[in-house]
């Protein structure tokens, strides 16, 4: 907000919007190139390369979708032991308690269910969603990241960042648009 | 000219749109005041779900007497209704995860769509199950919850089989479509000018920026989610043919009914999806992203899947033949020659024949054809659950008990009911949310790939077609 005095504003990093993929995909080349690790590229879609282009790792996401999947596959067993072997077993037409065949779609039905909460909500869990309060909303241009705008943006908080040299970086790499963004406490 | 020319594929995306018009075309659709046809079809589309609500408050005050069920055939109309909306959903998982795990792109432009329609279309298809046992509050017995004697069900029963399967299907596919929608809501929600809005899709879409480490994370998880639910969808008909095939019912007791039931699934479910598409597309104006082209894949799907379910029509009555069952023979015979002769024939017209068409380049590309064709798809494939349900039951072991089944108006009015509440859900669906999967669908035009801009002054360069050199033999 334009209003506000200097004192509960902190500068959150400085946001520069580029014209095209191929644009964001150097500046983020060019980013990783001057050592900052603490920024972050934005575009409305996943753009081809981009992964390679900001050096980012391999995501933890299959392991925990396995772990999930691992619990569902056991999870399974063990209800249906514990239910018709152990704690009310009933003689169906002769058909053994344990009766494993029979379980399979069950087992099966819990593990890919179970993969699929590992899955979604473990994205959401490495994302740090939902998170509706961020310093970028603020800005006004930002809107365009979901619809055709492309942007980088800096973190203070990054051990190198010194306003005046993030500037002439971005602006080297060709920036339509550059802007400090700032948190409101 | 060589023989072998080399022909590029058509655009997916026709006319020359770039990323903030197609952000316009989709989004202006949840942006504007409703239009007043969509009030009318709401009203209509309330009015068939009121007439389903009421045929359930009367068969729970009544009990099942009310349907046409007898003896020998105590699985009417429900079980037929209930396969039969099972298997319209099928095409929405199919087109979301299995063509995504092939890199079909062409998906994108259909694929939110078929995706509300399978969820929508399983909703139908458990209100089946959940009334027709009769003793509604009896229901829980079939979560695994001890019941007043402190017993479990029963996990050897393929019904309990169905009630895991089609819980998890429902579950996946909700999960899987929420995730497609969290960048597309973000888009509406900085879109939206008004209060209302920018409250409900901020809220909905999670605080979504466009952040490539989400993205990352995020299409690691859309792989992992596709991955997942393809089997899913394979083992979702799978189970339910198993209602059928684990009993002892002649003409039910067969293990081709586990890959026939998924392909009349995958049949139906794309001819309603291309019923649903060709409407919409022409009401909201998406010709450019829903184009012909897409039209003539999915009848291509159409035809593969029609001739599957043909050749396993023919094969079900060779088997008859060839295991020298007298039963099995004797209940092939009635079905083509017998009292229900007219419902096997009506299958056998729609399923066999009409997908038939569709080897005609001609016929594949013309709306009006297809959408004709897409509706006796639809009819031939309620047909088929209903030949496989009634005449194995109608006439089993002991002509003593046989009985003609015909369906009561109650059979009818829940039937046609469960319309009011798919469209009900369509047409919300179609008012709030991106018909379009928004980032994925600015994902396949060549403006999203870095590769397609000049390595010097960084302008967009339309993709140039490599055609390759004819290999000339030297002798």
């Amino acid at each position: 907000m334009s209003n506000q005095t200097e004192q509960n504003r902190s500068l959150y990093g400085i946001l520069a919007e580029f014209r095209n993929p191929k644009e964001l995909t150097d500046a983020a080349r060019l980013v990783v190139k001057s050592g900052y690790s603490k920024f972050d590229t934005f575009s409305p879609f996943p753009i081809h390369g981009m992964d390679k282009a900001m050096n980012l790792k391999k995501s933890k996401l299959g392991w925990i979708v396995l772990g999930h999947g691992l619990l569902g596959f056991s999870g399974a067993i063990a209800m249906m032991y514990f239910m018709s072997v152990l704690d009310y077993p009933i003689n169906i037409s002769g058909k053994p308690f344990f009766n494993a065949p029979a379980w399979v779609p069950i087992t099966f039905e819990l593990t890919v269910l179970l993969s699929a909460f590992g899955a979604v909500f473990g994205m959401f869990f490495l994302n740090g969603l939902p998170k509706l309060h961020n310093p970028l909303f603020s800005v006004e241009r930002f809107k365009k990241a979901t619809d055709d705008g492309f942007f980088v943006c800096i973190e203070a908080e990054d051990t190198q960042f010194e306003e005046s040299a993030v500037k002439k970086l971005l602006q080297d790499a060709g920036a339509t648009h550059i802007e400090e963004v700032y948190d409101e406490e | 000219m060589s023989k072998y020319q080399y022909v590029p594929e058509p655009a997916l995306v026709k006319g020359n749109h770039d990323f903030g018009s197609l952000t316009r075309l989709v989004t202006d659709i949840n942006l504007r005041p409703t239009p007043k046809a969509w009030y009318l079809a709401m009203i209509a589309a309330n009015g068939l779900l009121f007439v389903m609500l009421g045929a359930i408050a009367y068969l729970i005050w009544e009990g099942t007497g009310i349907w046409g069920l007898n003896n020998p055939v105590g699985w009417g109309w429900a079980i037929i209704n209930f396969v039969w909306w099972v298997g319209i959903g099928h095409a929405g998982t199919l087109i979301s995860a299995i063509l995504f795990l092939f890199r079909q792109d062409w998906r994108t432009a259909i694929n939110r769509f078929a995706e509300a329609m399978t969820i929508f279309a399983v909703m139908c298809a458990g209100v089946f199950p959940a009334i027709h046992v009769g003793r509604i509050w009896a229901i829980y017995w079939v979560f695994p919850i001890p019941n007043q004697m402190q017993m479990w069900p029963n996990f050897n029963s393929p019904l309990l089989w169905d009630v895991f399967a089609v819980s998890t299907y429902f579950t996946v596919s909700l999960l899987f479509w929420y995730v497609g929608l969290v960048p597309d809501l973000a888009t509406i929600r900085d879109r939206a000018t008004d209060k209302i809005r920018k409250y409900a899709y901020g809220i909905f879409s999670l605080g979504w920026t466009g952040s490539n480490r989400h993205w990352w994370n995020y299409e690691k998880a859309y792989m992992i989610l596709a991955g997942l639910a393809t089997p899913l969808v394979l083992s979702v008909h799978t189970i339910v043919s198993f209602d059928f095939a684990v009993s002892m019912i002649p003409g039910w007791h067969t293990t081709i009914f586990p890959p026939y039931f998924v392909a009349g699934a995958i049949f139906s479910g794309f001819a309603m999806v291309l019923t649903l598409m060709i409407i919409a597309r022409k009401i909201y104006g998406m010709k450019d992203i829903m184009t012909d082209d897409h039209m003539e894949k999915m009848n291509i799907v159409i035809m593969v899947t029609g001739s599957m379910v043909g050749f396993a029509y023919i094969m079900e009555f060779f088997i008859a033949w060839y295991s020298g069952v007298e039963y099995e023979k004797a209940i092939f015979l009635l079905r083509a020659t017998g009292p229900y002769a007219w419902a096997y024939w009506t299958m056998m017209a729609c399923n066999v024949f009409s997908p038939q068409f569709f080897w005609f380049k001609k016929l594949r590309r013309s709306v009006g054809f297809t959408f004709f064709i897409s509706i006796v798809v639809n009819i031939g494939m309620w047909f088929e659950r209903f030949v496989i349900t009634v005449t194995s039951l109608a006439n089993d072991y002991l002509p003593s008990s046989w009985d003609y089944y015909s369906p009561t108006i109650w059979d009818i009015l829940t039937y046609v009911g469960t319309f009011g509440l798919f469209f009900t859900m369509f047409l919300a669906f179609l008012r709030f949310l991106p018909m379009i999967a928004l980032a994925e669908i600015k994902a396949v035009i060549p403006q999203a790939d870095p590769h397609n801009y000049d390595e010097e002054n960084k302008e967009f360069q339309a993709p140039q077609v490599k055609v390759p050199k004819p290999q000339v033999e030297k002798v």
